[in-house]
């Protein structure tokens, strides 16, 4: 039982950061109807600048997360408007393939610059755990865990209470009506990109001084990503966010009792068995196909 | 005309080994001509029927790993107390076996893609493709896992063993000819105007009485046994198999060759095919990291996407 | 009995009722328009016969044969040929492959054979060829067979639809404003292909709203309002009928002239 609760607890503590990874992607992808290839690689980015902001040169933690995440929203803008601008309209093989090249010029671009080793970054909490009962949790986590909340709520606010995010929707319901209203498509597409992807590369920068910051690290990030927005539903925050905690229990308790071997492959299971009998994703408000 | 400079060239490509002295060259020639049947294969669900399916390798590693099994022989607990063991078979069954285990998975992939289109199809083929790599990384009874399958034996006709690089060459020149030749009747019959109409114009292809169903099991099917077939012809030749062969990175690879070349030509995926088999060792030559290079691909796709949008087949066409 | 028959349809989409208790049958040979104002359902009236719209009640049956819940090509392959009222084409294709395309239903290639290369596969694609080529002349557009579909001036465009449709030898052939956009010239020679395709022997459900060309090519009527049937008759009858002047001019003009 004392198992089962631990489990339950590690599981809720990288919910919150599953889910920002989620929240990002789904944004882009039900707004731009771009599969971004690119956010596993702004998860990787966010991790590699609080190592070198932290790392090498000492910067404070605090300060280093917040301009992680500040890097990761212009990293984001110069992305859309660079490389997706010009393909506005165009068929979803060509931004496809786009995105695909930027991967992977993104992804070998971090290996050329940071080598295959994977660093750790240094966190300024205690080293002991918080014990709990019959559970332990490390501080970090728990640091972790309440600042992805807070994202979460700032990115909720920020959809449903501002002008831009009044935009967001309008876009995401339909782009042409939008359009016909006065909405800035290019813009509304720009800052949901770079939104999207300053929640991968906070993702990135919580989980980078709690795990190791390697290269190849976008990649698993990625495919969890998909899996979320796909269990969530295409565009709902609310189901990205769900889902980035049922994933995150899936996985632990997946790890836990099945095999650790398989733990990656829970993402992409339940990937394929949603898209077999719910299509749509547990949450999704509308019916849309292809 | 044009067969004749498509005979001239068959003539040319099966020359090679005779005068190629440098044998690590021939052996970047013979993968980049399996990449080839693969990126064929790729083209006919990609280009043709329009089905972004970016799990394609699955089907070359299933290919690679199932006509390995098969040639090996393997035992497995099914059960903790059943175990399925299968004798060795002679490599040419074996590599059937891999390209008729490969069909089939085309076909599941094939009925998934009616629920699901576009962005979603996208997502499901790369997880199947995962999925497929992790099992074979943590099934390690039935696949060795990470150590990988290796003494896998060559392919043998009567008493001709297939082990040294000229007869794989010319193997991996007929199998290309044949799938060539077999894409090309598809594409332009019945069953491949059914594709492109599905690609081009859904609603109004099913109005004069196309079957979505069937044509998309059709596409993958053939698609997917192909690729198993190069996956098979892979795994004889550098006789070893690990779970590396589900690399996304080869998807990719493969999605390249078809887009730079030409997605919906035939000659697409061969002209990419050999730019993308040979840039490699160019760069290599060249003395580029390997990272440096993969970003200048990834440049390229991108450039590519931008000014010759259909690839270079169509636009050598035009102008 | 009745060539199509459709009894007491309605859809319902979105809390919408489109169509309403539509209740009226097509004679074989004969050729009914199903008029109305925009947004009467009449486009909606066909997705739902031919199996686009999935319909909420009622039933529809075409030669015998209870069309709930059979897929758009299942539909098509009992001889039900819709066309679509926004221009719809294989656009990147030449004409010519436009209408092989439309063929589709007429090959008897097996994939099998196909790959294997047997010589009935290439003696039936030249005959496919050549009966492409004589829908294309049908319509008046051999000399654009080897032009892109997209390319084609618009008016051609909308003829080249007709022939795919005509490929798939149709037994009813339902097409959604056919000359919607065309100049009154092109609209003429079109009614005189209609006589022609009639000719043939095809049954034709058309929806229009060239009122012209609807009395001139029309044996029967059906004016739908707000998604139900408001009259049913002659192209004289239903021109002069009340409820069909207020369908479309309103309530005043009505009183004014009725």
């Amino acid at each position: 039982m004392d198992q089962f609760l631990q489990h339950c607890l590690n599981a809720v503590m990288l919910g919150g950061t599953y889910a920002l990874l989620g929240i990002g992607l789904t944004l882009i992808f039900g707004i731009m109807k771009v599969v971004n290839f690119t956010h596993g690689e702004l998860y990787a980015f966010g991790a590699y600048m609080m190592y070198m902001l932290v790392m090498r040169t000492g910067m404070d933690f605090f300060a280093a997360l917040v301009l992680a995440i500040v890097l990761g929203v212009i990293l984001g803008a110069l992305l859309e408007l660079v490389l997706l601008r010009k393909l506005r309209g165009a068929d979803i093989d060509t931004t496809m393939l786009v995105m695909i090249g930027a991967w992977i010029a993104l992804q070998n671009t971090e290996q050329l610059a940071w080598t295959g080793v994977a660093v750790s970054i240094n966190n300024p909490f205690p080293a002991a755990p918080l014990v709990i009962g019959p559970v332990s949790v490390a501080w970090n986590r728990v640091f972790v865990f309440f600042t992805a909340i807070v994202l979460i709520f700032a990115t909720y606010a920020l959809i449903n209470h501002t002008k831009l995010g009044r935009a967001m929707r309008a876009t995401f319901q339909d782009s042409d009506t939008a359009a016909l209203m006065g909405v800035r498509i290019g813009n509304v597409n720009t800052a949901t990109f770079a939104i999207g992807s300053g929640l991968a590369a906070a993702a990135g920068a919580l989980l980078g001084p709690v795990f190791v910051a390697y290269p190849s690290m976008g990649d698993l990030a990625a495919e969890k990503a998909f899996a979320i927005v796909i269990l969530g539903g295409l565009g709902s925050i609310p189901g990205a966010t769900i889902g980035g905690f049922i994933l995150a229990f899936v996985e632990e308790l997946g790890a836990g009792y099945i095999s650790s071997g398989y733990r990656d492959a829970m993402g992409f299971l339940l990937i394929i068995v949603i898209l077999l009998f719910r299509p749509t994703g547990l949450f999704a408000r509308k019916e849309r196909i292809g | 005309m044009k067969a004749a400079g498509v005979i001239a060239g068959l003539f040319f490509a099966a020359s090679v080994p005779l005068w190629l002295d440098n044998p690590y060259l021939l052996h970047v020639l013979i993968v980049t001509g399996i990449f080839i049947i693969a990126a064929m294969s790729l083209n006919l669900l990609l280009g043709y029927a329009g089905q972004l399916s970016l799990g394609h390798v699955a089907f070359f590693g299933i290919g690679a790993y199932a006509s390995a099994l098969a040639s090996l022989g393997f035992s497995v607990h099914l059960l903790p107390d059943t175990v399925l063991k299968v004798e060795a078979s002679p490599v040419w069954l074996s590599m059937l076996a891999g390209t008729v285990a490969a069909g089939m998975c085309g076909w599941f992939i094939g009925r998934v893609a009616f629920k699901v289109r576009g962005a979603y199809f996208v997502i499901v083929s790369i997880s199947f493709a995962e999925v497929a790599r992790l099992v074979a990384l943590n099934w390690v009874e039935l696949t060795q896992g990470p150590m990988a399958l290796n003494n896998i034996p060559p392919l043998a006709i009567s008493s001709f063993t297939f082990y040294k690089k000229p007869e794989n060459y010319w193997l991996v020149l007929a199998v290309g000819v044949v799938c060539f030749i077999l894409i090309q009747r598809l594409v332009n019959s019945k069953a491949g105007r059914a594709m492109v109409a599905l690609a081009e114009n859904e609603a109004l292809a099913t109005s004069i009485g196309v079957d979505v169903t069937r044509t998309l099991a059709l596409a993958t099917v053939v698609s997917a046994a192909m690729a198993g077939a190069a996956g098979a012809l892979y795994a004889h030749y550098v006789r070893i198999v690990d779970p590396d062969v589900f690399l996304f990175i080869y998807t990719v690879t493969m999605v390249i060759m078809v887009v730079t070349g030409g997605k919906g030509t035939l000659a697409g995926p061969v002209v990419g095919g050999i730019l993308f088999g040979l840039l490699p060792e160019a760069l290599r030559a060249a003395a580029i990291k390997p990272e440096a290079q993969w970003i200048a691909y990834g440049v390229l796709m991108v450039l590519v996407v931008y000014f010759l949008p259909r690839g270079i087949v169509p636009a050598l066409r035009r102008g | 009995m009745s060539f199509l028959e459709i009894r007491h349809l309605s859809v319902t989409f979105g809390g919408l009722r489109a169509i309403e208790d539509l209740t009226f049958s097509v004679r074989e040979g004969e050729l009914l328009s199903l008029i109305g104002p925009n947004g009467a359902g009449k486009t909606t009236a066909f997705n739902a016969i031919t199996g686009y719209l999935a319909f909420s009640s009622g039933e529809v049956v075409f030669q015998g044969k209870n069309l709930k819940g059979l897929k758009t090509n299942q539909v098509a392959a009992l001889g039900l040929v819709r066309t679509f009222q926004k221009t719809s084409l294989f656009g990147g294709r030449t004409a010519l492959q436009n209408v092989l395309i439309g063929l589709h239903m007429r090959a008897r290639q097996t994939p099998l054979a196909i790959m294997l290369g047997l010589p009935y596969v290439g003696r039936e694609e030249r005959g496919l060829e050549i009966e492409a080529a004589k829908i294309l002349a049908f319509v008046g557009l051999e000399r654009r067979k080897a032009e892109t579909a997209h390319a084609l001036p618009y008016g051609e465009q909308r003829l080249l639809e007709v022939a795919i449709a005509l490929a798939a030898k149709p037994k009813l052939l339902m097409l959604d404003e056919p000359v919607s956009g065309m100049n009154p010239s092109e609209t003429a020679s079109f009614m005189a292909k209609l006589a022609e395709i009639r000719a043939l022997g095809v049954t034709v459900l058309l929806v229009e709203h060239d009122m012209k060309m609807v009395m001139g090519v029309s044996d029967r009527v059906v004016c739908l309002s707000q998604g139900r049937i408001i009259a049913e008759g002659s192209p004289a009858q239903i021109q002069r009928h009340p409820e069909v002047i207020k369908a479309y001019l309103g309530e005043k003009y009505a009183r004014a002239h009725g």
